[in-house]
């Protein structure tokens, strides 16, 4: 039987008065801007934006700050958000051979056309709290003088103004960064070769250099005799390397079919591979991970090699109907891992290197890596592999992938289920009473005895 | 490049507000077939091209929505300008691959058959016609009776100019239910809707 | 919108846009006002006053724009994610339509391209629009010069003791 609760109004909303209370946290403590998300917390913002599925940066520093650092909660935010919004097109797919790269490593090769560049990462940090960063900001005199100190940074010029970049934000006077304290590097000359990257000479000529080498070993290594070459050059795909000796399967490729998109139809089943990257792409990073892992520990074992990791920053462009052309829309940051993996050939395929794939919003590179290694497992039908793995079950990775979904269906089990509950009472109560007559039944000696004894 | 037009006519001035206007006014035409619903349209699109059809052709459409012109619409090209510039509708020359169909002449009104008609697992997966006419009412001579839900008993509906046999169609297009193809009418001021659901009243 | 439920069947893909030269300089352009700030394009614009007078042709719109990668980098596109984008596009009186599309929520900062977009059709001001963005490119190429200086900061230079060629 249902019970109905009333005053629940009231309640509702000193709840949420409570929370935004304690969302601000001790009112004397300067409240936190969304420059300061942005800007201190990018890799939150980045997750934010690639598990919401939305690019928007200060969309999702919003989002972080009214969910109180509450990630999925802020995801929700965003996913929500989103379908208030009419959708322009899709865009032109984003070309990440013409990226500006900001890191791009390479654990199969060392030497590779256009050289190993660490940027900004974790990677050989020596995870020790640093104590300097507890400081209340404002001594960046200080800060300055620690590292100063410390020979591990290198001498890089002054970081640009924060808060740029592809969207809104404040304007950062153009002469911010000083031309002068740059060091040697000359970039490819005139703007337009920045800006429409695909169509200059240059990143031609970067291609026929790569085309022409026989592979990788045929390339020129990077030394530091030629560290001022031009930073900015197109680095070719170490896949592109493997590509050129028949070593790794190519990209399967574009006939130019729309791919299928999840957010306009439900998923269904068997879904191809552009749909299933779909849903890893938006996919929550702790359930790639942790099924990426599984793989690495013999469940589903593909023996991935990381071919290449890039992060940095690729153009977006969109066909406008009314324009007859593609429009730049600016510039979005995207991590990129294609992982190389082992493939023993079949009847019709002689042994070669296979491809998983990610590519997310945002530096995520454990996010990237884990979607390679998923995207590679579910792949095993297509390659004649035994199927033996949670990874490589694709109703069951992509069902559950979305944070979303999956919280909603868990967390929705908090509200009211009175009616249910009421109903399996019942049900309980009445079972317990068949069973003790039941009991009863079977052993009337045992039973009925002392019942006697105690009608007595 | 696609030049526009020198003096490509203004979409909604409040896109927001007037698109959701005149999407009510659609939803309500939908949900009670045959009745003359108002809507008011301050746009000034491209002859032959009618405000009102211009409304409900903003109001619904969009890039992914593939839209195909009649005779008497394509034969101007301002108004494919029109429609590209404001709703970003592909344009398309085959009848069966749009979603929305838009008729500047009533009486010239294709076979229906010609149109998508939707999937049995996808009834929806069919196109809509939005047709011009020059009047609609509810009680002209020999107007038509029809009855299906959303209309309590039955109703009676007149438009001109349309087809000699469009009550017929109408009945052969309630035979396919739940395939077929919906329309709505737009005369000066007013929008009607003529969903696959409906039938002509047959004497009993 | 009732009937108007998801579109599954194919859709030939936008054509393959041509390459004008016009186009492809218009291009270039629109890219440097999608990455420039709000203040920076309304301080072109006012280089530009007394402006004819501004029809909106389509007041400034946020919406969404699915961006589509490549499987593999350079194979069969899927759909990413989507990115917010504004668009807007305006008329001067006795001159061309102006239209821009950029990433971000920028109502303002779209409206001035459009209206940058208009000027720079006019052959007469095209030089000038041209011109007028120069600081957009000066600052531009002067970010681009640090990150990438930063970047190459960080590059690994291996030495390997055998290399099996030369």
């Amino acid at each position: 039987m249902y019970v109905a609760v009333k005053g629940g109004e009231a309640a509702i909303r000193n709840a949420h008065a409570l929370l935004a209370q304690r969302r601000r946290g001790d009112a004397s403590v300067p409240e936190i801007g969304l420059d300061q998300i942005t800007g201190q917390l990018s890799l939150a913002v980045d997750r934010v934006m690639a598990e919401g599925s939305l690019y928007d940066r200060e969309l999702a520093a919003l989002a972080i700050k009214q969910a109180r650092g509450d990630l999925i909660e802020a995801i929700f935010l965003a996913r929500a958000f989103r379908t208030t919004l009419p959708r322009f097109g899709a865009s032109v797919p984003v070309d990440t051979g013409a990226m500006r790269v900001r890191r791009r490593i390479s654990a199969t090769f060392k030497d590779l056309p256009g050289g190993q560049v660490l940027g900004p990462t974790f990677d050989y940090t020596h995870r020790l709290l640093d104590e300097r960063l507890a400081t209340q900001a404002g001594d960046d005199a200080d800060r300055t003088a620690a590292e100063t100190t410390t020979s591990a940074r290198p001498n890089v010029p002054p970081l640009p103004p924060a808060g740029e970049g592809w969207g809104g934000g404040t304007a950062p006077t153009p002469d911010a960064s000083p031309a002068g304290e740059i060091p040697a590097p000359s970039l490819p000359s005139s703007d337009r070769t920045r800006l429409l990257p695909s169509s200059t000479p240059e990143t031609e000529a970067g291609n026929i250099r790569l085309r022409s080498g026989r592979g990788f070993t045929g390339a020129r290594v990077h030394t530091s005799g030629e560290a001022a070459e031009a930073p900015a050059g197109p680095m070719p795909r170490v896949t592109d390397l493997l590509g050129d000796e028949g070593l790794i399967e190519p990209a399967p490729a574009d006939d130019g079919t729309p791919p299928r998109d999840l957010t306009r139809e439900p998923l269904s089943f068997p879904a191809d591979r552009p749909l299933r990257l779909q849903a890893l792409a938006r996919g929550d990073e702790g359930f790639l991970l942790a099924l990426g892992y599984s793989t690495q520990r013999g469940y589903a074992r593909t023996h991935p090699f990381v071919g290449e990791i890039r992060f940095g920053e690729v153009e977006v462009s969109l066909h406008a109907e009314e324009l007859g052309f593609a429009v730049p829309l600016g510039e979005i940051s995207v991590t990129e891992c294609q992982s190389v993996n082992q493939f023993k050939g079949s009847a019709t395929q002689p042994p070669q290197f296979t491809r998983g794939y990610g590519l997310v919003f945002g530096q995520l590179e454990r996010k990237a890596m884990s979607m390679a290694l998923v995207d590679r497992s579910l792949r095993f039908a297509e390659l004649g592999e035994e199927k033996s793995a949670p990874a490589q079950d694709e109703e069951f990775v992509l069902s559950h992938c979305d944070n979303v979904q999956a919280t909603g269906f868990v967390e929705h089990l908090k509200l009211p289920h009175y009616v249910d509950f009421q109903a399996e009472l019942d049900l309980i109560r009445r079972m317990r009473a068949e069973h003790a007559a039941e009991a009863e039944a079977q052993a009337p000696d045992v039973a009925e005895a002392p019942h006697k004894e105690a009608a007595e | 490049m696609a030049a526009l037009a020198p003096a490509l006519s203004a979409g909604f001035a409040d896109p927001v507000h007037d698109a959701q206007r005149a999407f009510a006014a659609l939803m309500r035409a939908m949900a009670e077939p045959a009745r003359l619903v108002p809507l008011a349209s301050a746009l000034a699109p491209p002859a032959p091209l009618s405000p009102e059809m211009a409304a409900a052709a903003l109001a619904l459409l969009d890039y992914e929505t593939p839209v195909y012109l009649d005779a008497t619409l394509a034969a101007v090209p301002d108004v494919a300008a029109f429609l590209r510039f404001h709703t970003g509708a592909p344009l398309v020359t085959d009848p069966a691959a749009a979603r929305f169909a838009l008729m500047g002449d009533g009486a010239g009104l294709p076979d229906f058959a010609r149109f998508a008609q939707g999937e049995p697992d996808y009834p929806d997966r069919s196109a809509t016609l939005i047709v011009q006419v020059a009047r609609m009412d509810e009680q002209s001579e020999g107007a038509l009776v029809l009855e299906g839900p959303g209309i309590k008993g039955r109703r009676t509906f007149s438009a001109a100019p349309l087809p000699a046999d469009f009550g017929r169609r109408l009945a052969a297009n309630r035979a396919l239910y739940p395939l077929g193809i919906d329309l709505i009418l737009c005369a000066p001021g007013l929008v009607a809707g003529l969903p696959r659901t409906l039938a002509p009243h047959t004497q009993d | 919108m009732g009937p108007d439920a998801p579109v599954s069947e194919p859709k030939t893909p936008p054509p393959v846009p041509e390459a004008t030269a016009d186009s492809t300089e218009r291009q270039a352009m629109m890219a440097l006002y999608a990455r420039a700030t709000r203040a920076e394009l309304e301080a072109a614009v006012e280089r530009f006053s007394p402006l004819p007078q501004v029809r909106k042709l389509r007041p400034p719109e946020a919406g969404l724009v699915m961006v589509q990668g490549r499987t593999g980098g350079d194979g069969a596109p899927f759909n990413m994610g989507e990115a917010t984008v504004t668009r807007a596009a305006v008329q001067l009186e006795g001159g061309a339509t102006g239209v821009s599309y950029m990433l971000g929520r920028a109502p303002e900062k779209a409206e001035a391209a459009a209206i940058l977009d208009a000027l720079w059709q006019d052959p007469a001001l095209k030089l000038a629009v041209n011109d007028a963005l120069a600081p957009i490119r000066r600052r531009l190429a002067a970010e681009e010069a640090t990150a990438a200086a930063e970047a190459e900061a960080t590059k690994v230079n291996f030495f390997t003791m055998t290399r099996g060629e030369d």
